[in-house]
């Protein structure tokens, strides 16, 4: 809590509808955030049961400086993950950051399972446990709507829900957030739909009053500057991600059908340029940044004979053009357009649908998987087939429909084809073919997102690099983001929050830290949640990455699985250096 | 003549609140967006338009003359000032403003009320805001 030596969290218990707070003073070194996150969860998770088991906890966290500070906009999910079976993290923007500090809560711990569907409802004064049954079945935008005017709400709200896909327990469902905004991988959804929780609404009514003004006033103004007059944030708010796709595609880092290719001979009609150009309608931002990197295209879509137009706003960024574009070969922005409204009603994560369905196209070609079977005929290219399979990974029934559900490396599990399925360490990859320092990031980040380490960016470094360079610049960049996360900085604005910046505004508050207290809290969330991976059974060393990923030339040339499984055992030496201290709780 | 707060440029606003922090963090002291004198919220959810709930400067503003404790001023170039120490918390001014943008500040017991100070148009990132005199 702000000006206090304690966390608060909010404990709920689905089974029982009992609800408990406690003041944590235990968790005030770990500032919020990803360090909360993880010491709540390795607290409540059973490592000896499934994933669905009611007993799971769910955590959400945020972090001192949360909406107080420019681009302080994210609230850390940590669950155990329905997709991987190990430690869930997920991050999201919006307005939940406001909700819950106004609310009045650090965090919360979500167990059980609601003998119905239920909402929450969660406000500074009381929480409601509410029927869903007339929600359940509903997409994510009529969800939305209807619970925005069932509850009024008194202060600034953050509505958070689940599509058909989390009701059904797709490995990777979402969780949707305002809208434009998600809690996306690592099937968050579906961790929701296995309680029965299809929303959580949060009204941020409460109010806190400034302690040290004068000092709390000079840091923000001086953020406030870095953020929007400086060039360390432009490009999020310029272009937006979808920058990035020219550029990759130059590299020859951007997947292509499959991962067959690392260049889109149509990545010019796919790009950031052309989106803004053509199709560019708003911009808009999470509570308490003022970037406006959230990208708002109007899809425009003729129904009917002559003259009939139907409209629809979506938000579009780089690794969903990458994902449901270049990955399954659509270079119509329309086409893109339309599978991101889709699969954001279903409630998809859209990098592990657009994998999963570039796995099962080449499937199809093989011969390995039938499209009477499935219900859709999947081509490269070919829109409508992908929007029918997304419907069928949401709501069908078949093996097939449910194989396709886990993902496509549990799907090529049971049906072949695994050397084709663009997983790396049980998530979907994302859209960077750059090289070892990327593979092998994504594979070992504690949450198997490009984001835990961006190897990406170490791999865009100029010169060869070594393998003994690869490893140290993973887990050093993974120890800082750990850090960053905990503060709840948006990582888009991770430049701006240098040391000096993150410490000056913790100290505006009334925290004062050391640049060595923050090291020491990086590399201890790390080792943290490495153990939890552990505990769930994750095997390090037993890490090999699809030999499609090998095969396709990346941006450094072609990669070889002696030269990964060298970096990977190095990656494993390194580890055994520092466990966990204390063993964890 | 003294400048008032106006909102010509709401179709730009992308809703990152720092307009409403900057009101709350200086006239208020407060870290949170409701304890603002301008409100931006959004029309139909966030996929429909951002308004700005501003003061509209009356000239011989409503929320002055219900006030029974002087407590309130006619502003020179509209709106209206507080003097907190004459505010006896009796409310009034809230239903008596036409548009509904004086708000109540429960812990101080005293209106929330535009001064006209151009601090959220300084903090807006996207020329929605801007400070003009009418006349």
């Amino acid at each position: 809590m702000l000006h206090e030596n304690y966390l608060k969290v909010l404990y709920i218990d689905l089974s029982a509808q009992k609800v408990r707070v406690a003041r944590r003073e235990d968790l005030y070194p770990y500032l919020g955030g990803a360090g909360a996150a993880t010491v709540l969860l390795s607290e409540t998770i059973d490592y000896r049961k499934g994933v669905f088991d009611p007993g799971q906890p769910i955590v959400f966290a945020i972090g001192p400086l949360s909406t107080i500070f420019p681009a302080v906009t994210k609230a850390v999910a940590m669950f155990r993950s329905p997709l991987t079976g190990n430690l869930g993290e997920s991050h999201a923007g919006g307005r939940i950051a406001l909700a819950l500090r106004y609310a009045g809560y650090d965090a919360l711990v979500i167990t059980g399972r609601a003998a119905q569907p239920t909402y929450l409802y969660l406000d500074s004064n009381e929480v409601r446990f509410k029927p869903a049954q007339t929600l359940w079945g509903l997409g994510a935008e009529e969800t939305g709507r209807l619970l925005r005017d069932i509850e009024p709400g008194r202060g600034h709200r953050s509505i958070m829900r689940i599509g058909p896909a989390g009701e059904n327990l797709v490995r990777y469902a979402n969780v949707n957030i305002e809208t434009y905004r998600h809690f996306g991988r690592l099937g968050l959804g579906a961790a929701l739909g296995a309680k029965k929780l299809k929303g959580i609404y949060i009204s941020g009514d409460a109010d806190v009053a400034i302690q040290n003004f004068p000092e709390y006033n000079k840091v923000y103004a001086q953020v406030y500057k870095r953020v929007t007059e400086t060039s360390l944030m432009e490009k999020y708010h310029d272009l937006g991600t979808p920058e990035n796709v020219l550029p990759l595609n130059a590299l020859g880092a951007l997947p292509t059908r499959n991962f067959q290719q690392g260049q889109f001979e149509a990545a010019e009609a796919i790009s950031g340029e052309a989106f803004a150009q053509y199709d560019l309608m708003r911009k808009l931002s999470c509570s308490g940044c003022p970037i406006g990197c959230i990208h708002i295209a109007l899809l425009r879509h003729q129904f009917g004979k002559g003259y009939e137009f139907e409209s629809s706003f979506v938000s579009y960024d780089y690794e969903l053009i990458y994902a449901l574009g270049s990955f399954l070969g659509i270079g119509d922005r329309a086409g893109i357009l339309h599978l991101i409204h889709r699969l954001d009603d279903q409630g998809l994560d859209a990098i592990a649908t657009g994998i999963t369905l570039g796995w099962a196209t080449e499937a199809m070609q093989k011969g390995l998987i039938a499209s009477g079977e499935l219900g859709a005929k999947l081509a490269f290219g070919e829109v409508e087939g992908y929007l029918r399979a997304i419907d069928v990974i949401a709501t069908g029934s078949s093996e097939l429909a449910r194989a396709l559900a886990e993902g496509a490396q549990t799907a090529a599990g049971r049906y072949g084809g695994r050397e084709f399925a663009a997983f790396l360490g049980g998530n979907a990859a994302a859209g960077y073919h750059t090289g070892y320092a990327n593979i092998l990031g994504q594979m070992v980040g504690a949450r198997h997102s490009h984001l835990d380490n961006a190897g990406y960016a170490i791999d865009q470094k100029a010169g060869e690099l070594s393998d003994e360079e690869i490893v140290q610049g993973l887990i050093r960049e993974e120890e800082e983001r750990c850090v960053l996360t905990s503060l709840c900085v948006c990582l888009f604005a991770r430049k701006v929050y240098d040391r000096p910046t993150s410490r000056a505004a913790l100290k505006s508050i009334g925290i004062a830290v050391t640049d060595g207290d923050l090291d020491r809290l990086g590399q201890d969330i790390y080792r943290r949640k490495v153990w939890i991976k552990k505990r769930c059974g994750f095997d390090y060393s037993s890490l090999r990455a699809p030999g499609r990923l090998l095969e396709t030339p990346s941006m450094r040339g072609a990669l070889t699985a002696e030269r990964l499984d060298g970096l990977v055992r190095l990656f494993n030496r390194e580890l055994e250096k520092s466990e966990v201290p204390g063993g964890a709780a | 003549m003294p400048k008032i707060l106006q909102a010509p440029g709401m179709a730009k606003c992308i809703g990152c609140y720092s307009c409403m922090l900057a009101c709350a963090r200086y006239n208020y002291r407060s870290y949170s967006p409701k304890h603002s004198a301008m409100q931006v919220k959004t029309q139909g959810g966030i996929q429909g338009r951002f308004v700005a709930d501003i003061c509209r400067a009356c000239v011989d503003a409503p929320c002055v003359r219900a006030c029974p404790a002087d407590a309130l001023v006619q502003r020179r170039g509209g709106g209206a000032l507080l003097v907190k120490g004459k505010c006896i918390g009796c409310e009034q001014c809230v239903p008596a403003c036409p548009v509904r943008v004086v708000y109540w500040d429960g812990v101080q017991r005293t209106p929330i009320v535009c001064r006209h100070c151009g601090l959220c148009v300084v903090y807006c990132p996207h020329g929605c805001l801007e400070m003009a005199v009418t006349s």
